[in-house]
């Protein structure tokens, strides 16, 4: 995937800016001591994108890869930044991660009651995640990754029509953050065996700056981006799919040294090469 | 918090960031283009913070005759509230309310317009306000993730009332859950003085439950689609607007009422039962008051001011005169008139009196016209046999509705009667013995001892000749004659004529 030209003006900021520190956030410890979690095998398919101009494609063809069973949880996340003092609340840089990153663990190296052991990470940056998948010998998965393995249902590939994975998604659409969030072993796992793509937390994918985005104009009004009224709606295949409109939309929201109280994420691989 | 020197550094790093990189002078989504430069002449203008108010209350008026720079700023945040009693909702909400937080401004202020998502909010959300003459009316500039805040800057160039709301993906969805509001853009004059002012909004809501299902609802996008909300809301919950809630005025005020339609989708038939609209700002422009309007329209995205003085105490009920919306979906709210009575304007029920029917001065016009289409009447049903067929069954109609307006409270419904006070019709051997002295007991009436299936009973039954007319008669014991068990032939107005008539 190509990057745009806003994307590479905001890397050449932040390479003007931060200069040295974004080589240093470039190269991982390769001795980390994360382990991995468990992953699970997403078979190859095709992504139909929610939403795209006529120069993009309609189908996307993503391969086999693997992804993470459930979001990275809090005791993880501590001990990649026990691991990585950089990315620790007070030291890490306003360039990779907003002021308020991990404001609900109670120190940098302590989560606290707001941010139980096995709930999911939140409050973290795409930086911070995109590092700490580097260190774990991982990579963020792409959107269309993402949206392939969480389309599937609670028992066959296609969960557009699964009632009970709908009935779920949109119950926890309905409701706010909860101050403290729930286990990650609480989510039901999908058809593939990974917990917690709906219903638990939004998470970050790797190009989560493409969304809404037009091509090559970047740099015009913006309104695509944007996702306001008419934009909205102009283009998309789905109309009816709003749980879709709504990730695309808080992805699209985003710069990524954003963190919210309902972002986290998970780790994708490559299969390996024989 | 900061202290002041803090403040200064900080501004001179941000100043420093900007000369250096004025790209990344904020957070959000990377198309944030820094600060607009003012030109002097707005920099001049005296700055104020806008006051916000939460429905059904506005703002105070603007007294100033000049220009300023207003700031706004406006919360978001996704709040569980009430829909109905019993039934909860997540909102997402301008200010913490549905309809969103009331702004006030004049004509030709500069407002520099902060959107403040919340922490907690799941979602990012932007704001159009349809007061601001722009790209997406705003939308395009407040897109603001969670725990973010959006500034932009606009200028007020066109007076009037209007609606504001998220314009984010899916938009319906997002406006469907309680995100709109109004902006009053006060013309340079101010909007005519007035007693009381009242901010009302209408919206729908997609709940996934029927109308008063408990428990917490999710937004149901196919009804959305299908336009079937289970509810049509003033001011985003049942009952916001009655009882203790209900808005008031006193005898002898005017009151203008700000009303504007959230939707997503519907369109309001917005009345007040008992009053009449002196003045209604069609479609929230200034230009042209409508005097006299019973009923005004506002299309979804829309608003209307409307104003009327109170004369007479009491409650008036606010509706969508789409009238199942108000009284099977929620549209309802109510305004509280206190003060006194007018009984000129409005009297009051003055009398309550029991109404027979057909009791038209003998000798009037009404009744000989009344007695010329009786005779048309009976000679259409003489020369048709098959309505002549009915007459009975007709008689035992009619004679019903006589025997429950007139009998029923001592006979009863079932004829039965009550032990010890009144005997029973059905089945009465001392009734069923003799036509005629039944038809003469309506007529005349029946005091002292009467013995009834071996039961002897000791009241008084008043007589009914000055009240009921003998065809009345004839019905209602052909009725009584042909109920509960009992039978026999009808009664004609000839017998009972001939009864009433008889010499004692």
């Amino acid at each position: 995937m190509s990057t745009t030209p806003a994307f590479r003006l905001g890397a050449l900021a932040l390479g003007l800016l931060a200069g040295v520190e974004l080589c240093a956030a470039g190269i991982e410890n390769r001795e980390s001591k994360i382990e991995n979690s468990a992953m699970v095998l997403i078979p190859a398919g095709v992504y139909v994108p929610l939403q795209r101009t006529a120069k993009d494609p309609a189908q996307v063809a993503v391969a086999s890869f693997r992804l993470d069973a459930q979001p990275v949880t809090n005791a993880e996340f501590l001990a990649f930044v026990t691991a990585h003092p950089k990315w620790r609340r007070s030291q890490v840089s306003r360039l990779f991660a907003d002021s308020s990153y991990l404001e609900n663990w109670a120190s940098d190296l302590e989560p606290g009651p707001k941010a139980p052991l096995n709930a999911p990470v939140v409050r973290v940056s795409w930086f911070a995640a995109r590092a700490y998948a580097r260190a774990a010998g991982k990579r963020l998965p792409t959107t269309a990754e993402w949206e392939l393995a969480a389309g599937a249902g609670y028992t066959g590939l296609d969960g557009r029509n699964d009632e009970a994975l709908n009935r779920d998604l949109y119950a926890w659409l309905a409701r706010p953050v909860p101050a403290v969030l729930a286990d990650v072993g609480t989510a039901k796992p999908n058809f593939h065996g990974a917990r917690g793509l709906h219903g638990l937390v939004w998470e970050w994918v790797d190009d989560f700056n493409t969304a809404m985005v037009t091509g090559e104009s970047r740099g015009d009004s913006g309104l695509e981006r944007d996702l306001f009224c008419g934009s909205g709606s102009i283009g998309a295949n789905d109309t009816g799919n709003y749980a879709a409109f709504m990730r695309q939309a808080l992805r699209s929201s985003l710069k990524g040294n954003n963190t919210t109280t309902s972002l986290g994420f998970r780790c994708a691989a490559d299969l390996p090469t024989r | 918090m900061k202290n002041p020197t803090q403040y200064l550094i900080s501004a001179a790093l941000l100043c420093a960031a900007f000369l250096v990189l004025p790209a990344r002078a904020s957070e959000g989504p990377s198309d944030a283009k820094g600060p607009v430069v003012l030109p002097p002449t707005v920099l001049a203008l005296p700055v104020e913070q806008a006051i916000l108010t939460s429905p059904p209350h506005v703002p105070p008026p603007i007294k100033r005759n000049y220009s300023a720079r207003v700031i706004v700023n406006l919360e978001v945040l996704e709040v569980v509230g009430k829909l109905a009693d019993g039934v909860e909702y997540t909102f997402w909400t301008y200010g913490g309310s549905v309809p969103g937080s009331f702004i006030r401004i004049r004509e030709g202020d500069v407002v520099e317009f902060h959107l403040n998502n919340h922490p907690s909010s799941k979602l990012p959300h932007n704001i159009d306000l349809h007061a601001v003459t722009g790209p997406g009316g705003g939308a395009t500039s407040t897109f603001t993730a969670p725990g973010h805040s959006s500034q932009f800057t606009f200028q007020a160039l066109n007076p009037g009332l209007y609606v504001y709301h998220c314009a984010t993906a899916p938009v319906p969805m997002h406006i469907g859950n309680g995100m709109y509001g109004l902006i009053l853009v006060e013309p340079k004059g101010g909007m005519p003085p007035i007693d009381k002012e009242y901010y009302v909004m209408q919206g729908e809501f997609y709940t996934s439950g029927r109308y008063g299902e408990e428990g917490l609802q999710s937004f149901d996008m196919g009804k959305a689609i299908d336009e079937h909300p289970a509810y049509v809301l003033f001011n985003g919950s049942v009952g916001s607007l009655v009882g203790d809630k209900a808005i008031t005025a006193n005898v002898g005020e005017h009151v203008r009422i700000y009303f504007g339609v959230g939707g997503p989708n519907l369109t309001s038939s917005f009345h007040v039962i008992g009053e009449i609209f002196d003045r209604v700002y069609p479609e929230a422009g200034l230009s042209l008051p409508n005097a006299n309007v019973q009923t005004t329209l506002v299309p979804s995205g829309g608003a209307t001011m409307v104003e009327f003085k109170v004369d007479v105490p009491g409650t008036y009920i606010m509706v969508d005169h789409s009238l199942t919306r108000a009284f099977n979906k929620g549209a309802l709210g109510m305004l509280k008139v206190n003060g006194a009575e007018d009984r000129v304007i409005y009297s009051g029920k003055e009398i309550d009196a029991v109404y027979l029917g057909a009791q038209a001065e003998a000798g009037s016009d009404s009744a000989k016209r009344e007695a010329e289409l009786k005779q048309k009447i009976l000679a259409e049903i003489r020369s048709n046999p098959a309505i002549a067929g009915l007459t009975k069954e007709m008689q035992v109609e009619k004679g019903k509705q006589v025997y429950m307006g007139l009998c029923f409270a001592c006979h009863q419904m079932d004829g039965k009667g009550l032990p010890g006070a009144f005997p029973p019709l059905a089945g009465s051997d001392y009734m069923l013995a003799d036509r005629d002295r039944a038809i003469r007991t309506v007529l005349k009436g029946m005091t002292g001892p009467v013995t009834v299936n071996g039961v002897t009973f000791n009241s008084a039954m008043p007589p009914q000749e000055a009240v009921l007319t003998d065809a009345q008669i004839a019905d209602v014991l052909t009725y009584v004659y042909n109920s509960w068990g009992n039978t026999g032939d009808a009664f004609t107005r000839d017998q009972v004529k001939a009864i009433r008539n008889e010499q004692h």
